[in-house]
């Protein structure tokens, strides 16, 4: 029964992951760049949720709210100041190492305003456990919550992206920037939307896993970042399913792996995982093969 | 002597035939010109010919030799170089560096004898620096030598960019549009430049071009490329003459 | 005299600027007028100072983003510690023993560097900057846990506690789990620093001003094209990762003979090292290598000077970076450099032309 309660919480942290990775993933596909500084827009979020509802007294959903807001306009603001200037660069590493510094940007700025010390999260989720063979497996409401917003997210930005005039821009600019353009699509917002959404889902992950996992200091977001990061890799970069995949399953394999093999060794366990899989299918378990034109 | 026996070569891409049984034979010595209009498949030809694309089928011969299973890198090493038609310099490297590049596998020392400067580390510097010099003058760059490469005017770029292909050595020179972006005065240049590398360098050469007066006024023999298919090949001013031809390129 | 190239005069330079120094600190110390605190930033110094020119092997002459480069010194640190705590009573002369070791750490930490070196050559930009992340993390996570040690029946090892080693009575722990290495001679001084400062240089520095250098930079500059005129790229990405991994590997070495006791814990050898020399490389000038060294000195002491910058520091540090990349790699600001350089020339030639 134990091996029950380790998979859903497996579950849990794999949709906060696939909540994260779909950031990762939908702006790897349009801008061509791994936003390093993703991960810590997760804190801000976490943070923002947190003095929301502590210093301000707002309830669990305006919190979220003002978080969601509060990470778009810097998703947006970040894209625009650091990374648009670098988009025609000569090389691919100068927007890397920007972005790296736009992550040890936040995270500093965090640690001068809120301090390094880690801060109780009040949980958003108001909900009791649900208990099920006479109460040796129990999944907790925030994990119920985790996966239903995971769910909803998913299902909601599939259809966003095949249905919606904006989500089809975005499928354009993905596959060919100057193409969209002559077509008459505006490149520069669709990538800032891109990032608004990317950013808005963050705060939702960051809130959702600061529930689980109450404590939050200004470092909060890079593991989970990069993990994420990992998640996307894994199920494919640029697919939204394969995000949501990729996620659940490096949840899974980081909770097992803690349980049964070292709780140490996890976050290896996860990295090792990576490595195999670029080995193996660099393109990810639904990711499409692209070749460099000559 | 045929120099490149090219016979049944196919690709596709995603159900697209963009190269289809395609056949081609030059012989040694000779200019050659692939033309065709756009998106005829011309530059996947090249492509296909270093090994860059894996042909679905057919066979590459260069000068007796098999080349279809073989990697980019051996394909130049078996003697076949090229140039690129959207430019492909080393560009931060200075002008006579990218030639160095290109004797690369002639340089005959170490890494150990690079680092640790030995004796033969300064003979062969000193010989490869000869010969790039050599090379920049034939191509006219030799005043440019120390400048980087991505600072070259266009056409001189082009130019840098055959000198490091002649630095590999090949037996088969392949130019992928060798005069696109060039006023008339430097095509007629260029066509001087390319008559003597073939005549000095013992070099067969074919190229890819859409500048109708370079091809009639150097190329001996010509193939017309139309959709992935050959329309026809010869003698070059028989086949310019080709109604078929002429109809390809204008369309009906 | 032979006319020097601008290569060799360049390197001569740097050889020149690291032993004047040199010889500037021991004078200054011969005097007594180095401070504690100064002293014991010397052999750190040397330390980030091949850490960052190693770094910017891969960085700025092969083209990629390495972070994990902090996990190769862990290596050369742990291996060439335990070589020293197991010979320390067989090798009694310190040199010796602390050269065999340096050579250990660098020659381990390359032989991590070839096995990373071979997954990550199929993989370019932001993934190879990714999975070197995860070596880096891999490897500190791996040594936290690893307990090491040795009795009269041979080596033993284990993940979970030192106890389950199952030592004889005899035994001795190398590795405790997470406590370390204690006890490790400190072997490690200025002179040796700056000597391996000045191979580190030697290597770079002449790796590449050679065929193999071009070599890399072509790689770095258009793959494509140097694919065409017959460079093997695998080869050269392998070669690039290994050598700055062994440079990686002796500066560990450097640092666990510095102080006696090791660990992995705090932020010496995980991701945010691996992005402090980063740091000094971007700064430094990406391809620079006199840049590096003076970044790395630079930026190594003055934040352990001015305290009250401490706090500060990483966000400046981040500002900076920022900044820096944005000057010099936005099309629009290298456009704007372009246009005050042509200038700034426009009105020296008018000067020059009003004095003839």
């Amino acid at each position: 029964m134990s091996f029950l309660n380790h998979l859903i919480n497996g579950f849990s942290l794999g949709s906060v992951y696939a909540i994260i990775a779909l950031g990762y993933t939908m702006v790897y596909g349009i801008a061509k760049m791994l936003n390093f500084a993703h991960g810590d827009v997760i804190m801000v979020g976490a943070f923002a949720v947190f003095i929301s509802m502590t210093s301000m007294g707002a309830s669990a959903l305006l919190s979220l709210i003002i978080a969601m807001a509060v990470c778009t306009a810097l998703g947006v603001l970040i894209e625009k100041v650091a990374y648009r200037p670098l988009r025609n660069a000569s090389s691919s590493l100068a927007v890397l190492i920007t972005a790296i510094g736009v992550s040890y940007l936040l995270q500093n700025l965090a640690l001068l305003i809120f301090g390094a010390d880690s801060k109780s999260f009040t949980s958003i989720v108001n909900l009791k456990a649900v208990k099920l063979f006479d109460g040796q497996v129990s999944i907790s409401g925030t994990a119920i919550v985790t996966i239903t917003a995971c769910i909803v997210i998913m299902v909601g930005l599939t259809l966003f992206v095949n249905k919606t005039k904006a989500g089809q821009a975005m499928k354009a600019v993905s596959e060919d920037k100057g193409a969209a353009q002559l077509m008459g699509i505006n490149v520069n917002a669709t990538i800032s939307l891109t990032f608004a959404i990317g950013s808005a889902l963050a705060a939702v992950a960051g809130a959702l896993m600061c529930s689980a996992y109450p404590n939050l200091t200004p470092y909060s977001g890079t593991m989970p970042g990069i993990k994420a990061f990992v998640a996307a890799v894994f199920g494919g970069i640029g697919s939204i399913p394969g995000a949501m995949i990729g996620g659940l399953l490096i949840g899974i394999i980081e909770n097992i792996g803690k349980a049964y093999i070292s709780s140490q060794m996890a976050d290896a366990i996860v990295f090792a995982i990576l490595v195999v899989v670029l080995l193996i299918k660099p393109t990810g378990i639904l990711g499409k093969n692209i070749q460099e034109k000559v | 002597m045929n120099m490149l026996e090219v016979t049944n070569l196919s690709i596709s891409f995603g159900g697209l035939k963009a190269v289809n049984e395609f056949n081609l034979t030059i012989k040694k010595g000779q200019l050659y010109g692939l033309i065709g209009p756009n998106g005829a498949g011309k530059t996947t030809v090249f492509n296909l010919l270093t090994g860059v694309y894996k042909a679905d089928t057919g066979t590459i011969v260069l000068d007796g030799q098999d080349l279809v299973k073989l990697s980019t890198i051996e394909i130049n090493k078996a003697g076949i170089a090229r140039t690129f038609q959207n430019i492909r310099l080393f560009k931060e490297l200075t002008v006579i560096d990218n030639v160095k590049v290109g004797l690369h596998n002639g340089t005959p020392y170490s890494t150990f004898d690079g680092i640790f400067r030995l004796p033969k580390y300064f003979k062969a510097e000193k010989e490869i620096t000869e010969k790039a010099m050599e090379l920049l003058k034939v191509m006219g760059l030799e005043a440019e030598a120390n400048f980087t490469a991505a600072n070259l005017p266009y056409g001189k770029q082009r130019k840098l960019e055959i000198a490091r292909a002649l630095a590999t050595s090949p037996k088969l020179l392949l130019l992928d549009e060798p005069a696109a972006g060039m006023n008339p005065n430097e095509t007629a240049e260029l066509m001087n430049t390319i008559r003597f590398v073939r005549d000095n360098f013992d070099m067969t050469i074919l190229l890819i071009e859409h500048d109708m007066k370079l091809v009639s006024g150097i190329c001996e023999e010509v193939t017309v490329l139309n959709f992935g298919t050959e329309l026809t090949h010869g003698i070059t001013a028989d086949v310019l003459n080709d109604e078929r031809v002429i109809k390809a390129y204008l369309g009906d | 005299m032979k006319k020097l190239s601008k290569s060799t005069k360049n390197s001569l330079i740097n050889y020149g600027m690291v032993i004047a120094l040199y010889v500037v600190i021991m004078i200054i110390q011969l005097c007594g007028g180095l401070s504690n605190s100064m002293k014991g930033f010397l052999v750190p110094v040397c330390i980030y100072v091949i850490m960052a020119v190693s770094l910017n092997l891969v960085v700025g002459i092969l083209g990629e983003l390495s972070l994990g480069h902090a996990g190769f010194m862990c290596i050369g640190a742990y291996s060439g510690a335990i070589f020293s705590k197991l010979t320390e009573d067989t090798i009694t002369v310190a040199p010796i023993r602390f050269t065999i070791a340096i050579i250990i750490g660098a020659v381990f930490a390359a032989l991590f560097g070839a096995l990373i070196g071979i997954p990550v050559l199929r993989l370019k930009g932001d993934y190879l900057a990714i999975v070197t992340l995860a070596f880096g993390e891999i490897i500190k996570n791996l040594v936290n846990v690893i307990n090491f040690g040795v009795d009269s029946n041979g080596l033993h090892f284990s993940l979970k506690s030192a106890m389950d080693m199952g030592l004889a009575e005899d035994g001795k722990i190398i590795i405790k789990g997470a406590q370390g290495i204690s006890g490790t001679p400190q072997d490690s001084n200025f002179t040796v620093g700056i000597i391996l400062v000045l191979i580190t240089l030697f290597v770079v520095q002449n790796l590449v001003n050679s065929r193999d250098g071009r070599a890399i930079m072509a790689i770095r500059d258009n793959r494509i094209a140097a694919e065409s005129v017959g460079i093997n790229i695998t080869k050269y990405k392998l070669m690039v990762f290994t050598i700055s991994a062994a440079l990686a590997g002796a500066a560990g070495v450097l640092y666990s003979h510095n102080f006696s006791t090791l660990t992995s814990a705090g932020d010496k050898f995980n991701y945010n090292a691996s992005i402090m020399i980063l740091v000094y490389v971007v700064l430094g000038g990406i391809g620079n290598i006199r840049g590096s060294v003076i970044a790395a000195v630079i930026l190594y002491i003055l934040p352990e000077k001015l305290r009250f910058l401490s706090d500060y520091r990483m966000l400046v540090y981040a500002v900076v970076l920022i900044v820096v990349m944005l000057f010099n790699w936005s099309p629009k600001a290298k456009e704007f450099k372009e246009m005050v350089s042509y200038k700034i020339k426009g009105m020296f030639a008018k000067k020059e032309e009003t004095q003839a």
